[in-house]
Parts: structure tokens; C-alpha cells; sequence
């Protein structure tokens, strides 16, 4: 049985990983998807600790029920905002989109 | 003592002066007072604090003493500063108490004919009541904190009545002039205090003559508080090197130039180095000082006074001349000498400008060149104006005789080169005054003006002044100033007034103000010798003369825009303009510099944004994990 | 050992396809890659003994998110320009490298409260206890149905053509 620490490696590569990709990636599309690996990530830590340190009373689970649940809905809108977004400029390429400046 | 006398008096005399002044000043805005109300007001309460202070004056003389008043609690700091207002009564005290009030009442009633149709009566009768307070409340003060205020008080009163006319641009420049020339002594009558109060713990006058009787303040420390003092001294009776306001300040209504210019305020500096004598006593070196600064400002004045053609001029040089005068009286025979002189000068003096004021009323000019043959026109102006040059001279039995003969035999027993100085002030005295008498009154009348005599409101001064200036000197006939002054013996009123005669010092003197007098009449009403002869003759002094000794010129540049505008002044402005100026246009430019780098940060890409947000969440993690 | 080789094969799975979202440029291979990343994560859920999230991550993220993922993509008609990346790489590398490597220092040198007994199993029927119980999260839980319900509004009306 492999402990928590390596749960909580793999659970800081995922999120690590993703940031970079949202971070870096220039397609609307892709960084939404970067951030849900992110979440995914953050998913990986909740089940680790409900796992190994409250195994009986699945809190950890709960949480990761929620923000599977609120990860939906983020993509629905995100998508939603990136469809609205093309339709407006042609593009998703977030350098095209820098308007949000001085 | 003086227990004849209740306490509300003392508190009385320069109270009432300052309720005049508040309601004058008051009435000034608030009230819309009748200037002639304003007047009546001001003169009253001059008047009753003249009473008040006669009173005081002649129970001293019949029972001298001191009383010293605690008053009220000003204020204290901590369990180390407590000042109280207080007065201190004693026989110096009563003398100029009796002076400051008799020729404020005579000058204001003066300034009532003087003064007629100027438009701030108002503005004038309440600041010669402040005046009035600030200078009797001076003289009675126990405490030298409160001196200190009150001798600020009225130096504010002598420049705001010198810039009266402030919309001549002489005037204020003359009031300016007098109120920074003066405030350097003030700082060193300042330093004085916090060096007293720092070596005897307290600002009392009886405390700190008390402490330095006891010996527990250090010689050095009396030597530098005593010229402090004698250094404020300097400021305020205009002795050489800062007397170059005084002849300014005749920019003045003349009244203001006889009260406060002639009588009373110059005189203060005199009367401080008086009330501090006992500190004066215990170093050699700072009595020593005064008398030779008083010697040389004696005569240094009066040469400049022998060239003047300005007759106010004249009479300020005359005023600082005598002021040296005094100073050299009270660092050779002590306090009692000076003060006698003070006294009967204050008359006399106040007498010859209240002549000069009539003077200029009448013709229109200070300038006694386009004067003559008054004596004509102005009888009265004439005759009086001659009483003072002759007291003045020091012509026996007029009162400046007197006092003058007291100062040279303290300067014959003490130092015979002040002594020779002195003596030879007085032969300058005579000459100058009697120049000023000829080429005003003598002669024919050289101005366009139709010169006429004065009104009853300013002759009626002018007389009584006349007669304090005759008969002023015969108080001390019987050495009663002396004994209350100094410890001198009385002795029978012949011997005081005929008695001199067997001395040959007396004499000396009556030749020399004679020889002066001659020399005055045989130049300006025989013309035997042209003036302007002997002033080429004597070309170099003449020049230096005429020219003041540069004095002005000298501050101007040395002081002025030497030290001033190139030094002080250019380094604060190069101060301003680099240092403060730069560090605020630096943080400017820095902010604006700092801004337009990261505002290159605010490029509108959010994903840069989240990089940041990355970059704090590392070193947040980063810090957690350091500190732990 | 057999827990250990799963736990490794699946985590370097997700990993690696993790990466390879990031890595590949054509968008369809992305998509895949990430819907393998999913089913990896879900298998890392199944070694934690949770299968009813395994099951939910299966049908929401690989089900649902990837399918809405695919949508899109095609809606944007980007497949051309593919999936570039920006100058940050360099910068975000060595930012998402520290805090990487400062997540691993502190959580491998915690000393975590573990607790000795085993977990539940089946814990779909645990699960709806506590989420469907008065005193449990139904006050929650319905929360989160208007957060659905509001977000299928606000897409709608995000993607609703002007006249």
C-alpha cells in the first residue's frame, strides 16, 4: 500500500502541471482543460487524506463530490464564455484578447 | 513699607493701561468707537496709572523699599518650572514707573493735537495704551520670563507705531528694520535667561540677585548671562553696533519717536542692565563692557549727529549718544548714576522731539535747511525747544546738567580715557543741539510753506515738559535719587544745586558745553567761519561723518548680502532647489519610472496575471516552509 | 504489492497524459490525452478505496466535460492553428517548479496524524447517508443543484444569438 506522501506527490505534480499548461497555453480551450487537471489534482489530495487519515468518516470525499460539482458547472460556463468570446473576436488565442489593460 | 500702599494699585498701573487698550482695540472693528472717545479713553487711563504711579513714586521716597508681589501662578511644568506673574517693586521700579507714565500721558495728550485728522486714531490710541502696559508692566515685573514677554510686547508696540504709515514703503522697511536690529539682542538677552535659569533653577530676578550673592553660580556663568543681558541691553537702547534702527525708526509719528524712541522703550536697555546690576557686580569684565561700548556709542553717535539735516535725525543721534551715555554711567558709578540720567533725559528728550513734532507741523519738513527764523513764527515751540537744548548741554541748573555732571565724575574716578570721551561728547552735544536750535530758529525762514504756532493740545505738553526738564534735576538736589538708588548720603538742598560749584570738574563741563554752544552761534548766526569751510577742511572725518561710518552700508553688504543672500540664504535656496526640491521631484520620477516598468506587468493577458498568482503562492509556500 | 503497482502504473499514466495535454499540439490528441489522464485518476480513486467517486469522476469529467471539451473545439474551428504556447514557458516552468517542489518537501516531511483502521467499502451507500441525511449536507447538496440549474441558465443566455 503506497502512504499518503506519494498521494500527496502525485496530487502536486497533476496541480503543478496544470498551472503550468494554464499558464503557458494559449488556446482558451486547452486552459480550461489544464485547469481541470489542476482539479483533478486537488481531487487526488482530498481522497488521499480522507483515505488515510479519516477513513471512516469520508469527509475528504464529500469535498471531492463538490468540486467535481462546481467543476462542471465551471466548464459549462467557460466554454459558454469561450464560444461567446469567438463569436465576438474570431479567436480564442489569449494573445488576441489582451484588452483587459491600461 | 510702602504698607500705605494697597496691592490693587501695583496691579492697577499697568492694568489700566491694557483695558484701555482692549477697548480701543476692540472699538477699532467691534465698537466703531469716536476716534475722540478712543482719546479720551486712552489718555484717562494713562492719566489715572500716572496718579497711581506718582503715588507709588513719592511713598518710595519717603519710605524706601522693596515689595514684591507673588500675583498668580502662570504656569509650571513638572516640579522644576514654575513661573509666576509677579511684581517686583522697588525704588528702580518707581522711578521709571513715574517716567514711562508721566511722559505717556504728556506725549498722548500731545498726539491728540498732533494726530488730528489722521484717520486710525483708533488704530494709534490703542497701540500706545499697549504700549503704555507693555512698558510699565516691563519696569514691574519680578519674574525675567515675564520681562522677557513683556519687553517683547514692547518692541511689537515700537514697530507697529514706527510702520503707523505703513503704506509709506520707508516707514515699513524702518519698522522691519528696527524690529530684526532688536531681535538680535533679544537673542542674546534669551540665551541670558536659560543660562540663569539653568544655573540657578529659577527665573525670579530677587532669586537669581539671591543665588548669585550666595555663590553658587559660577563666574563664568554671571559673566555670560550679564553680557547676554547687556547684549538685549544693546538691541534695545540702540547702542553701538545696533543702533542703526534708531535712526530709522524716526520714520515714526514724532509723538511715538518722543515716547518710545527718546524717553521710554531705549531707555529700557539701561533700565535691564539696572535691575540686573547686582549680576553686573560680580564680573569685572561684563561691567567693563558696558561702559566702553556706552563710551564709544556716546561718541560715535554724536558725530553723526554733528552732520544731520534731518532734525529728528539729529535728535536720534542725540538719543543714542545719551543712551551710550547712560551705559557708561552704570558700568563706571553703577545704576544710580544712569538712572538719574535716565530720568531727567527722558524729559528733556521727550521735549525736544515733541518741539521737533511741533517743528514739522508747522512747516511741513523734518529737513532744517528749509527751516529759520521760527522763533518768529513759534514763540512757545522756540522757547521750550531751546530749554531742552540747553538741558540737554548740560547747562546749569537745568536738569540734564545734573545727571551729565554725575557721569563725568564717575567716568573721572573710574577711567580717564572714557572720561576724555565723555568729556568730549559733551562739547559735541552742546554744538550739535545749538546748530539745530540756530538753523531753525535763527536766521530768516528759507520754506514755501507759511509756518505758524502749534495748538494748546501740544503746547500745553510741551510747557509742562519744559518745566520737568528745568527742574527735573533739583529731585536729587539732596541725593534722594542717589540713597534711594545707590547707598548715598543726603545732605542740604544748597549743596546739591550750588555746591557743584566748588568742583572743578563742573567747571570743565560748563566750558565745554559753553565752547559748543559759542562754536554753534559764531558758525550758524555770525557765520565768522563758513560750515561748509571747515567740513572741506576736515574732509576725512566729514565723510565718515556724513556717511555714518557705513554702518548700514557695512550690514548691507557684509551681513546682509555676504553672509545672507550669498551664504545662508543661496545655501537654503540650493538646499531647497536640490535636496528637498530633488528628493520630492526623486520620488516623483521614481514612481512615475517604477510605474511605467510594471505597468508593462498590467498587459492585459491574464495568464501573465496568473503567473504572478503562481509566484506569490511559491514563495508563500516557500516562507511557510522556511519559518517552520 | 499488487496496491503498489497500480498506484505506480496509474499515477505515471496520469502524468504523463497530464504532460501530454500540455505536449501535444494537434487539440483532438489533447482532449484524449486529458480523457486518459481522467480514467487514470479515476483508477488512483479506486486504489483509495473510493469507488463511487471513481465511478462519478468516470461519468462527469470523462463523460460529460471531455464530450463538452470536444464540442467546443469544434465550435471554434481552431484545429489549424493547434495549441501553441506562449513566451511565459520559461518563467512558469521555474514558478510551477518551486511550488511543485516546496508541496513535495512539506507534505513528505509532515508527520500526518495517520489513522490505523481501514476504510469503508462501498462507500456509495455511506456516501448517500451522510449527503442525504437532515442532519448531513441536503441544505448543501440542494445548493449545488441551483448552482447547476443557474449555470445552464447563464450559459444559455451567454450563448444566445443577438438579433
Amino acid at each position: 500500500m503506497p502512504g499518503l506522501e506519494h498521494y500527496l506527490i502525485l496530487s502536486a505534480l497533476l496541480f503543478c502541471i496544470g498551472l503550468t499548461g494554464a499558464i503557458i497555453k494559449r488556446n482558451a480551450v486547452v486552459i480550461l482543460m489544464c485547469i481541470e487537471i489542476m482539479l483533478a489534482g486537488v481531487n487526488v489530495a482530498m481522497v488521499a487524506f480522507s483515505r488515510f487519515i479519516t477513513p471512516l468518516q469520508l469527509g475528504g470525499q464529500l469535498f471531492t463530490i463538490f468540486i467535481i460539482i462546481v467543476a462542471a458547472a465551471e466548464v459549462a460556463i467557460g466554454l459558454a464564455i469561450i464560444l461567446a468570446l469567438y463569436r465576438k473576436r474570431q479567436t480564442v488565442d489569449t494573445e488576441k484578447t489582451d484588452f483587459l489593460k491600461w | 513699607m510702602m504698607s500705605n500702599i494697597p496691592e490693587i494699585v501695583f496691579w492697577l498701573i499697568p492694568g489700566l493701561p491694557l483695558a484701555a487698550f482692549g477697548i480701543v482695540f476692540l472699538g477699532l472693528r467691534v465698537l466703531r468707537l469716536k476716534s475722540g472717545f478712543a482719546a479720551l479713553l486712552s489718555v484717562s487711563a494713562t492719566a489715572a496709572s500716572f496718579g497711581l504711579s506718582l503715588w507709588t513714586g513719592i511713598s518710595m521716597l519717603s519710605a524706601p523699599g522693596t515689595s514684591s508681589l507673588d500675583g498668580f501662578n502662570w504656569f509650571s511644568s513638572g516640579n522644576a518650572i514654575t513661573v509666576d506673574i509677579g511684581l517686583l517693586i522697588n525704588p528702580l521700579t518707581a522711578i521709571m514707573l513715574v517716567v514711562v507714565s508721566t511722559v505717556s500721558l504728556l506725549v498722548q495728550i500731545y498726539s491728540i493735537g498732533y494726530m488730528r485728522g489722521d484717520n486710525a486714531l483708533n488704530r494709534y490710541f490703542s497701540f500706545i495704551s499697549l504700549f503704555t502696559f507693555a512698558m510699565l508692566f516691563m519696569v514691574m515685573s519680578n519674574n525675567l520670563l515675564v520681562m522677557f514677554m513683556a519687553w517683547e510686547l514692547v518692541g511689537l508696540c515700537s514697530y507697529l507705531l514706527i510702520g503707523f504709515w505703513f503704506h509709506r514703503p520707508k516707514a515699513a522697511s524702518a519698522a522691519k528694520k528696527a524690529f530684526f536690529v532688536t531681535r538680535i539682542g533679544d537673542f542674546g538677552f534669551l540665551a541670558a535667561i536659560l543660562i540663569l535659569f539653568s544655573s540657578t533653577g529659577t527665573f525670579s530676578i530677587e532669586g537669581i540677585h539671591q543665588a548669585a550673592a550666595s555663590g553658587i553660580v559660577s563666574s563664568a556663568a554671571i559673566t555670560w548671562a550679564a553680557l547676554g543681558i547687556f547684549f538685549g541691553a544693546m538691541g534695545k537702547s540702540a547702542q553701538f553696533p545696533l543702533h542703526t534702527w534708531l535712526p530709522d525708526a524716526m520714520e515714526g509719528p514724532t509723538p511715538v519717536s518722543a515716547l518710545i524712541h527718546a524717553a521710554t522703550m531705549v531707555a529700557a536697555g539701561v533700565f535691564l542692565v539696572a535691575r540686573m546690576f547686582p549680576l553686573f557686580e560680580y564680573s569685572e569684565t561684563a561691567l567693563s563692557t558696558v561702559a566702553i561700548v556706552g563710551g564709544i556709542t556716546a561718541l560715535l553717535a554724536a558725530t553723526i549727529a554733528l552732520v544731520m539735516w534731518d532734525i529728528k535725525k539729529v535728535l536720534a543721534y542725540s538719543t543714542i549718544s545719551q543712551l551710550g551715555y547712560m551705559m557708561l554711567g552704570i558700568g563706571l558709578g553703577g545704576p544710580g548714576v544712569a538712572l538719574f540720567h535716565l530720568f531727567t533725559h527722558a524729559f528733556f528728550k521727550a521735549l525736544l522731539f515733541m518741539g521737533a513734532g511741533s517743528v514739522n507741523h508747522s512747516t511741513g519738513t523734518l529737513d532744517m535747511r528749509n527751516m529759520g527764523g521760527l522763533a518768529r513764527y513759534m514763540p512757545w515751540t522756540c522757547i521750550t525747544f531751546v530749554i531742552g537744548a540747553l538741558s540737554l548741554s548740560g547747562i546749569w541748573p537745568l536738569a540734564g546738567f545734573f545727571s551729565k555732571e554725575e557721569i563725568l565724575a564717575a567716568a573721572l574716578e573710574g577711567q580717564p580715557v572714557l572720561f576724555a570721551i565723555a568729556l568730549l561728547t559733551v562739547f559735541i552735544t552742546a554744538f550739535y543741539m545749538f546748530r539745530a536750535v540756530f538753523t531753525t530758529f535763527g536766521g530768516s525762514y528759507r520754506g514755501r510753506s507759511k509756518p505758524h504756532e502749534s495748538s494748546a493740545a501740544m503746547l500745553l505738553p510741551m510747557l509742562v515738559m519744559a518745566v520737568l526738564a528745568v527742574c527735573a534735576g533739583w529731585l536729587n538736589a539732596t541725593g534722594a535719587i542717589d540713597s534711594l538708588l545707590d547707598d548715598g548720603t543726603k545732605h542740604a538742598w544748597t549743596t546739591g544745586i550750588f555746591g557743584v560749584f566748588t568742583h572743578s570738574l563742573t567747571w570743565i563741563s560748563l566750558l565745554m558745553a559753553a565752547a559748543g554752544i559759542f562754536l554753534a552761534w559764531a558758525i550758524y548766526v555770525k557765520r565768522w567761519f563758513s560750515a561748509e569751510r571747515i567740513s572741506s577742511r576736515f574732509a576725512l572725518p566729514y565723510f565718515f561723518f556724513i556717511n555714518k561710518y557705513w554702518f548700514d552700508e557695512i550690514y548691507n553688504i557684509i551681513i546682509g548680502n555676504k553672509l545672507l543672500n550669498k551664504g545662508i540664504f543661496s545655501f537654503f535656496e540650493k538646499l531647497d532647489e536640490r535636496v528637498i526640491d530633488g528628493a520630492v521631484n526623486g520620488i516623483a520620477r521614481l514612481t512615475s519610472s517604477t510605474g511605467s516598468f510594471v505597468r508593462r506587468a498590467q498587459n492585459g493577458r491574464l495568464q501573465t496575471y496568473l503567473l504572478f498568482f503562481a509566484a506569490g503562492l511559491a514563495i508563500l509556500v516557500l516562507m511557510m516552509v522556511i519559518i517552520s | 504489492m499488487g496496491m503498489h503497482i497500480a498506484f505506480w502504473v496509474l499515477s505515471l499514466l496520469a502524468v504523463a497524459a497530464a504532460v501530454g495535454v500540455i505536449w501535444q499540439k494537434n487539440l483532438f490528441r489533447a482532449v484524449l490525452f486529458l480523457v486518459l489522464c481522467f480514467f487514470a485518476i479515476a483508477g488512483i480513486f479506486v486504489t483509495l478505496s473510493a469507488d463511487f467517486l471513481a465511478a462519478a469522476q468516470l461519468i462527469i469529467n470523462v463523460g460529460a466535460v471531455a464530450i463538452l471539451m470536444i464540442m467546443s473545439i469544434m465550435l471554434t474551428r481552431e484545429i489549424t492553428s493547434g495549441s501553441p504556447s506562449n513566451m511565459l514557458g520559461l518563467p512558469a516552468l521555474a514558478v510551477t517548479g518551486i511550488l511543485a517542489a516546496a508541496i513535495i518537501m512539506v507534505s513528505s516531511s509532515a508527520s500526518w496524524l495517520l489513522s490505523p483502521s481501514s476504510p469503508v467499502e462501498s462507500t456509495t451507500g455511506a456516501l448517500a447517508t451522510i449527503l442525504f441525511n437532515n442532519e448531513g449536507f441536503i441544505f448543501l447538496i440542494q445548493l449545488a443543484a441551483l448552482l447547476v440549474l443557474v449555470t445552464i441558465i447563464g450559459a444559455i443566455v451567454l450563448l444566445k444569438e443577438e438579433e
